[in-house]
C-alpha cells in the first residue's frame, strides 16, 4: 500500500552526483506511482483499495471543516508573516502548502492522543484547539511555549531537530503501560478503562538525517509502541534540497525498522486524513509504529529570516501551487454542490476575523517578567536560584523610581 | 545497620525503589540478565520482569529521549548509561530537553528523570572508560547533579533522586563501587537531603572539599598531614548542582584555607567554581588563595599513565604544603 520501489543496493560510486540531481528532478516533478493520492488537483476524487472506506467517512460537513480549518490556517500564517514583518515577531514559521498534511492528519487524531508536533505545526495545533494566539507567544519572544500541553494534548514546539522524536516514542511506551495496566486490573473487561490512544510526532525530511529520528525508529520497532511518525517532506530543509537527505522515498525506511511506512499525496487531505486514520488506529490497537510521509511542498520561505530565491527556482514554487490543496478541496466541494459561494464568503470573512483576534492579542501581550524564569528552573528549591533571584531583587530596586527622574537613561 | 558495598548499596536502593513505586522502571543497555557491566541492577530483571527493567536498545540519546517521554506520561525512569565517555550520544537530550522542559513549559510539564552514570578512573580502563564530565552537566541549569562516595548514602541518594520533580544525574563513582560500609536501611532516608554537603572529617587549620572517588583519598591526605600536626577538616560535597557553599563557607571562616579537588580537569571545573564563590564570600576569612587539585588540560590520558593523571594524596598533601607557605 503506497511503498514505492526500493532502487538497486548496488553502487560502485560513479555519476553520484548526475544520480542524485535526477532523482531530485524526479522528485520534484511527478510524485512516485505508489503514493496514495485521492483527491486530485483537478479536483476529481479517484479510488484507493485499502483507503477509500476511510475517506467515505467523510460527509459534506467534514470535508467543509476541513477547508474551513486550511483557510483559517493559511490566513493565520499570512497575519503571522506581517506581524513579523512589523517587528511583533521575532521569527515566523510559514506553512503555506502544507494545510492539508496537517488538517488532514491533525483531524484524525483522537482528543485521547497525544501529539508531538516540530514548530511549523501551526495546522495540526488548530485541530487541537490550541489558542492561536497563544501560539504567537514564543515567536513574539515571551514564552518557550504558550500553551500547557496538558490541556490539548499538544506539546511544546521543539527547535531541536527530531529530538521530540524519542519523546514520543517514549509517551507512546507508557500509553502501552497504561493499557497493559488497566487489561490486567480488568478494566478494560468492566469498560471503565481509558480509550485506546496513540501518539504522532510531526519531523520534516530535513530531520528525517537526524540521529533522534533512527533511535526512535528503533525504539518503537523493539517495543512496538502505538507511534505514528508524520514526516512531512516539504522538500526543503532550509536550503537544502531533500535528494541530500535520502536517495529513496523517506516513507521506504520504515521497512528497514520493520513497520508500515506509507507515502501519501501530502496536498491531498481527504487522502492525508484516510492514511492517518487508519495508521492511527493500527497504533491503537497495538499493530505497532507506521510511518507517514507526507508529500508535500513549502511554498514559502523556511523562516522569514531565508530567502528561497537564492536556492530554487520559481518555476518550482509554480509547478506545486498548481496542486494547492485548498484549490482542489474547493473544485471538488462545487463540482459536488457540497459549498457554494456564501461558504466561502464565510470562510474569508471567518479568516478575516481571526486574523483581527490574532493582530489586537499580540499587540496586547504582556512582556513577561524574568522572575517566572527563575520560578521555573527548577521545580524544586535551589539554593542557586533563590541566591542569585535575591542579589537580582535587591539590584533591581535600586533603581525604584529612577526612570522618573529627570535626565534619567543619559 | 547492614555492611555493604557502594554497588550493592545502589542495588538495594534500586529495588526498594522499584517495590514502593510501580511507576518507576530501569532503562539501559545491558541492564537485564547480565546486571549492567558493574552488576549494579543484578538480579532485579528477574524479580520485576522486562517491563520494569527494560535492556534498551544501544542508543543513549533513544534512552535519554524516550524516557522524557515515558516521564511526560507519570512515569519514573531510571536510565543508566554504561560509561560516562558514553554519555555524549545522549547530552543534546539531557541539556536541550531534560533539563529545559519544565522551564520552557512554563512550569506546566515536569521530567522526573534520574540518569545514572559511572564515572571517573582508577580502574584501568581504556578510552571512554574513565572520564569525570560532571563539570559539563553542572554548567546546565535544571538539572540536579549528585555523586555518593559511601554506601549508605549510595543506597539512599538514588531513592531520593527519583523522589525528586527535577532531573538528576547520579554520578556513580566506579572505582568505589567496591567499597563496603554500614547502611541503615531502617532509616527514615538520609539525615541530611542529597544535595546538603558533609563535614565527614573536622579540622581546624585546612579545609579540603572533594566528592566522590577522592573522599578516601581526602582522607587518607588528612591523616598523614596530621601527623604533621596539621588539623584537615574534610568535606564530602555529595551534591555537584547545587553545591552546598554554606558549608563549605562555615568550613573556611573556621579553618582560613580551602583546597578543593576532583578527578575532572581543573580547568573550567567544579573547583574553579567553588574557588571562585568562596573567594566571595569569605575573602577576608582566607589566609591564602584557594588551591586546586584536579586532573590536568588533557583527554583522559591512557590507563598506564592514569597514576599520573589523578588527584593521590601527595598531590593533596603538596596543595597542603602550599596553602601553609602563605
Amino acid at each position: 500500500m503506497g511503498a514505492t520501489h526500493l532502487p538497486s543496493t548496488e553502487f560502485d560510486g560513479t555519476g553520484l552526483d548526475d544520480q542524485l540531481e535526477a532523482e531530485a528532478e524526479a522528485a520534484l516533478g511527478e510524485p512516485a506511482a505508489e503514493m496514495v493520492q485521492l483527491l486530485g488537483p483537478d479536483g476529481t476524487l479517484g479510488t484507493d483499495s485499502v483507503f477509500s472506506k476511510y475517506a467515505e467517512r467523510l460527509d459534506a460537513e467534514k470535508l467543509r471543516g476541513f477547508y474551513a480549518d486550511m483557510a483559517a490556517i493559511r490566513r493565520f500564517d499570512q497575519e503571522a508573516t506581517a506581524l513579523q514583518r512589523q517587528g511583533q515577531l521575532a521569527l515566523w514559521v510559514p506553512l503555506t502548502g502544507q494545510e492539508a498534511a496537517q488538517i488532514g492528519s491533525g483531524r484524525a487524531s483522537q482528543p485521547q492522543d497525544y501529539i508531538f508536533p516540530t514548530y511549523r505545526e501551526h495546522g495540526v495545533a488548530l485541530t487541537r484547539n490550541v489558542d492561536l494566539a497563544e501560539l504567537l507567544r514564543q515567536f513574539r519572544g515571551i514564552s518557550n511555549g504558550g500553551w500547557n500541553p496538558k490541556d490539548t494534548n499538544f506539546h511544546l514546539y521543539t527547535l531541536v531537530l527530531a529530538a521530540q522524536t524519542p519523546h514520543a516514542v517514549g509517551y507512546a511506551m507508557g500509553i502501552q503501560r497504561d493499557q497493559r495496566l488497566a487489561e490486567a486490573n480488568g478494566l478494560a473487561e468492566s469498560g471503565t478503562a481509558e480509550p485506546k490512544a496513540a501518539v504522532m510526532v510531526y519531523f520534516g525530511d530535513g530531520a528525517s538525517s537526524e540521529g533522534d529520528v533512527h533511535e526512535s525508529m528503533v525504539f518503537a520497532s523493539s517495543y512496538n509502541a502505538p507511534v505514528v511518525f508524520f514526516c512531512q517532506n516539504n522538500h526543503w530543509a532550509i536550503s537544502v534540497p531533500t535528494a541530500v537527505q535520502t536517495r529513496i522515498p523517506l516513507s521506504n525506511r520504515a521497512k528497514g525498522y520493520g513497520f508500515p511506512g506509507i507515502r501519501v499525496d501530502g496536498n491531498d487531505v481527504i487522502a492525508v486524513h484516510a492514511v492517518t486514520e487508519w495508521a492511527l488506529e493500527h497504533a491503537r490497537q497495538g499493530n505497532g509504529p507506521v510511518l507517514i510521509e507526507a508529500f508535500t511542498y513549502r511554498v514559502g520561505a523556511h523562516t522569514t529570516a531565508d530567502d528561497p530565491t537564492k536556492y530554487r527556482e520559481s518555476s518550482e514554487e509554480a509547478l506545486w501551487r498548481a496542486k494547492d490543496p485548498l484549490d482542489r478541496l474547493e473544485k471538488y466541494l462545487r463540482s459536488e454542490g457540497m459549498a457554494d459561494d456564501a461558504f466561502f464568503e464565510q470562510v474569508a470573512a471567518d479568516g478575516n476575523e481571526l486574523a483581527a483576534y490574532i493582530r489586537k492579542s499580540t499587540y496586547e501581550s504582556d512582556t513577561p517578567d524574568i522572575r517566572t524564569a527563575f520560578a521555573n528552573t527548577y521545580v524544586e528549591a535551589h539554593p542557586l536560584v533563590a541566591e542569585e533571584l535575591a542579589w537580582f531583587e535587591e539590584y533591581s530596586a535600586g533603581f525604584v523610581g529612577e526612570d522618573t527622574a529627570e535626565g534619567a537613561g543619559n | 545497620m547492614t555492611t555493604m558495598t557502594i554497588a550493592k548499596a545502589i542495588n538495594e536502593g534500586l529495588r526498594a525503589t522499584l517495590s514502593n513505586n510501580p511507576k518507576s522502571l530501569l532503562m539501559g543497555e545491558d541492564i537485564g540478565p547480565l546486571g549492567g557491566v558493574y552488576r549494579v541492577t543484578d538480579g532485579l530483571i528477574a524479580e520485576f520482569g522486562a517491563d520494569r527493567v527494560v535492556d534498551t536498545p544501544l542508543a543513549e540519546s533513544g534512552i535519554v529521549g524516550t524516557a522524557i517521554g515515558l516521564a511526560l506520561r507519570g512515569y519514573l525512569p531510571i536510565c543508566e548509561i554504561q560509561f560516562d565517555g558514553f554519555v555524549f550520544p545522549g547530552f543534546n537530550q539531557i541539556t536541550t530537553q531534560l533539563a529545559k522542559m519544565h522551564s520552557r513549559s512554563s512550569g506546566n510539564l515536569t521530567v522526573p528523570v534520574v540518569i545514572r552514570i559511572p564515572y571517573g578512573g582508577g580502574i584501568g580502563s581504556i578510552e571512554h572508560h574513565s572520564e569525570s564530565p560532571e563539570a559539563l552537566f553542572a554548567h546546565t541549569a535544571g538539572l540536579r547533579i549528585i555523586t555518593p562516595s559511601n554506601p549508605h548514602d549510595a543506597y539512599w541518594m538514588i531513592q531520593q533522586a527519583v523522589d525528586c520533580q527535577d532531573p538528576v544525574i547520579v554520578f556513580e563513582p566506579k572505582r568505589r563501587y567496591w567499597l563496603k560500609g554500614e547502611v541503615d536501611t531502617e532509616a527514615a532516608g538520609l539525615a541530611e537531603n542529597p544535595f546538603k554537603a558533609h563535614v565527614v572529617r573536622e579540622g581546624t587549620d585546612a579545609t579540603v572539599v572533594v566528592y566522590g572517588p577522592l573522599v578516601p583519598v581526602a582522607l587518607a591526605a588528612a591523616n598523614a598531614a596530621a601527623e604533621d600536626g596539621r588539623s584537615v577538616e574534610v568535606i564530602d560535597l555529595r551534591s555537584i548542582s547545587p553545591i552546598d557553599f554554606d558549608t563549605i563557607e562555615a568550613s573556611v571562616k573556621k579553618t582560613g584555607r580551602l583546597i578543593v579537588a576532583h578527578e575532572a580537569p581543573t580547568f573550567g571545573g567544579i573547583g574553579g567554581e567553588i574557588a571562585a564563590r568562596i573567594s566571595e564570600r569569605a575573602f577576608h576569612s582566607l589566609e591564602a588563595p584557594v588551591i586546586r587539585v584536579g586532573g590536568f588540560h588533557m583527554p583522559y590520558p591512557v590507563a598506564k599513565v592514569e597514576e599520573d593523571y589523578l588527584p593521590d594524596i601527595d598531590r593533596i598533601l603538596e596543595a597542603l604544603d602550599r596553602t601553609f607557605a602563605y
